[in-house]
């Protein structure tokens, strides 16, 4: 079978540095993988080259069948970016939700305007969303005067609202306050059992080992090691990656 | 008495110094409008345009900001004598212009404060730059702009003034017909044309005050006013 999504060889430089150096992964419908690696890694340009918010000079892209990106033609085939973001959800460590629109305007904006479907059936389709996250009671609420936790779940609902083949999460819970990480992990392992197409830059290993049908080690801008997570935690890891683990399972409790 | 006299003949110009003061008004506003209709573009330009599109838009703006009204009012009326360009013409682009550069210099501040997220954000579900623009961007700009911009307003009510030198009867030059019907009264009457301009400076700030409150978003305000912050 396809793979949903093909990432091949993805290089990218900031100022002179080779951030990313050669990656390559693919992920299955229904897969979720966890990149985790030493900061400065270039895991969240990796999720950012996925959907083309960062151009990398190097590689390819196929979601679904659909070119994304190919550097590795002379000409790249016209590729309607809009159309394909549109099916890949991206949730932000920073929310990034749109602060003047409530809860309700956040998530149906993009089915208003990149969708085309009338105002009534996107909120329909919005609050089934924003029930998922269980936020019904907030729908007119505006984002400044939620909890970071709160705003999480909504641009999560944001995301799911697009019904996207695959969501791309970015640390999304390194901006949160302790207690209010658990309610915003909560939604995740459940979309990730329900199905969902995942793919999380995180450091919650709890979160890794408990639902990551494989975890990517990078580090210096090279996948390290690309397998389950019971391989990763065992002994078997070589010395860079256990020191790594040892140190976030210290940080983020990951037992 | 000379000055109940005077008093008579501020009192019967009323019709006089009312349509001054409407001129003034709708002078002020046809300016602002103008000066939005085109800095916001400049100001779009300034931030998201290409390298030409940016230098020409700087180049606008430095020169309509560097010149003197006065300077501008005679360069479009008395400049343009041949193409025959009447004196609201001339006025409109003179004074319009002016606004339209501090004005954009007022929407780019406010665009430049949004979160870079916000365009990424918006980009990421699919939105083409344009669109993030038109949805995300602007209406949050706007409501960071309405207090600066409530300056502009100020200076421009006031400024509508300068353009009876290019001979539009407003406020100012319906002042001066009244002097010299007052035997010279200048006191009194430019006195009453001084009242006249605070109440239009006040009820229009007023006006812009309720505007603000009116669109302000819960929580949205603080994210604006931190941005003011030294």
């Amino acid at each position: 079978m396809e793979p949903l999504l093909k990432v091949e060889n993805i290089e990218k430089t900031y100022d002179g540095k080779k951030v990313l150096n050669g990656i390559s992964f693919e992920m299955e419908k229904g897969n979720t993988k966890v990149i985790i690696g030493p900061s400065g890694t270039g895991k969240s340009t990796l999720l950012r080259c996925v959907n083309r918010l960062s151009e990398p000079e190097m590689g390819k892209v196929i979601l679904d069948g659909q070119v994304v990106l190919d550097k590795t033609v002379e000409k790249e085939p016209r590729i309607d970016l809009n159309a394909i973001r549109s099916q890949v959800g991206m949730v932000f460590q920073n929310f990034n939700l749109f602060t003047h629109l409530s809860v309700l305007g956040n998530v149906t904006l993009g089915l208003t305007q990149v969708k085309g479907m009338k105002r009534k059936d996107a909120v329909e389709r919005a609050m089934i969303e924003i029930d998922r996250v269980g936020l019904a009671d907030k729908k007119d609420a505006y984002p400044a005067l939620l909890s970071g936790g709160q705003q999480q779940r909504v641009s999560i609902a944001r995301a799911l609202a697009m019904d996207p083949k695959v969501i791309l999460f970015d640390e999304p819970t390194s901006a949160l306050d302790p207690e209010l990480i658990g309610e915003v992990l909560q939604v995740m392992i459940k979309l990730a059992k329900e199905g969902m197409t995942m793919l999380c830059v995180t450091h919650e290993i709890g979160f890794a080992r408990s639902v990551a049908d494989e975890i990517i080690f990078l580090d210096e801008g090279k996948v390290l090691a690309h397998e389950p997570p019971e391989q990763l935690f065992s002994n078997n890891s070589s010395a860079r990656i256990r020191t790594f683990l040892k140190k976030i399972s210290e940080l983020y409790g990951g037992e | 008495m000379e000055t109940s006299s005077g008093l008579m003949i501020i009192w019967e110009s009323w019709p006089m110094f009312l349509s001054g003061t409407i001129t003034a008004v709708q002078l002020c506003i046809l300016f602002l409008g103008v000066g939005v209709v085109v800095a916001v573009p400049v100001s779009l330009s300034q931030i998201y345009g290409g390298k030409s599109l940016k230098f020409s838009a700087s180049v606008f703006e430095q020169v309509f900001r560097g010149l003197p009204a006065l300077v501008l009012l005679f360069l479009f009326y008395f400049g343009l004598a041949e193409l025959d360009v009447s004196p609201l013409v001339a006025a409109t682009l003179a004074m319009g212009l002016r606004s339209a550069a501090y004005q954009s210099q007022i929407f780019r501040g406010a665009i430049l404060s949004i979160d870079s997220g916000q365009m990424v954000a918006a980009r990421s579900i699919g939105m083409s730059r344009i669109r993030a623009i038109k949805c995300v961007i602007l209406p949050q700009a706007i409501r960071l702009a309405i207090p600066p911009w409530s300056n502009e307003f100020a200076n421009m009510i006031k400024d509508t003034s300068y353009v009876f030198v290019v001979g539009i009867i407003e406020l100012m030059r319906q002042g001066r017909y009244v002097v010299a019907g007052s035997f010279g009264n200048a006191l009194l009457v430019y006195s009453v044309i001084a009242l006249i301009y605070l109440f239009l400076t006040y009820c229009g700030l007023f006006l812009m005050g309720r505007l603000s409150k009116k669109l302000a978003i819960p929580g949205f305000a603080s994210a604006g006013a931190a941005m003011e912050r030294i």
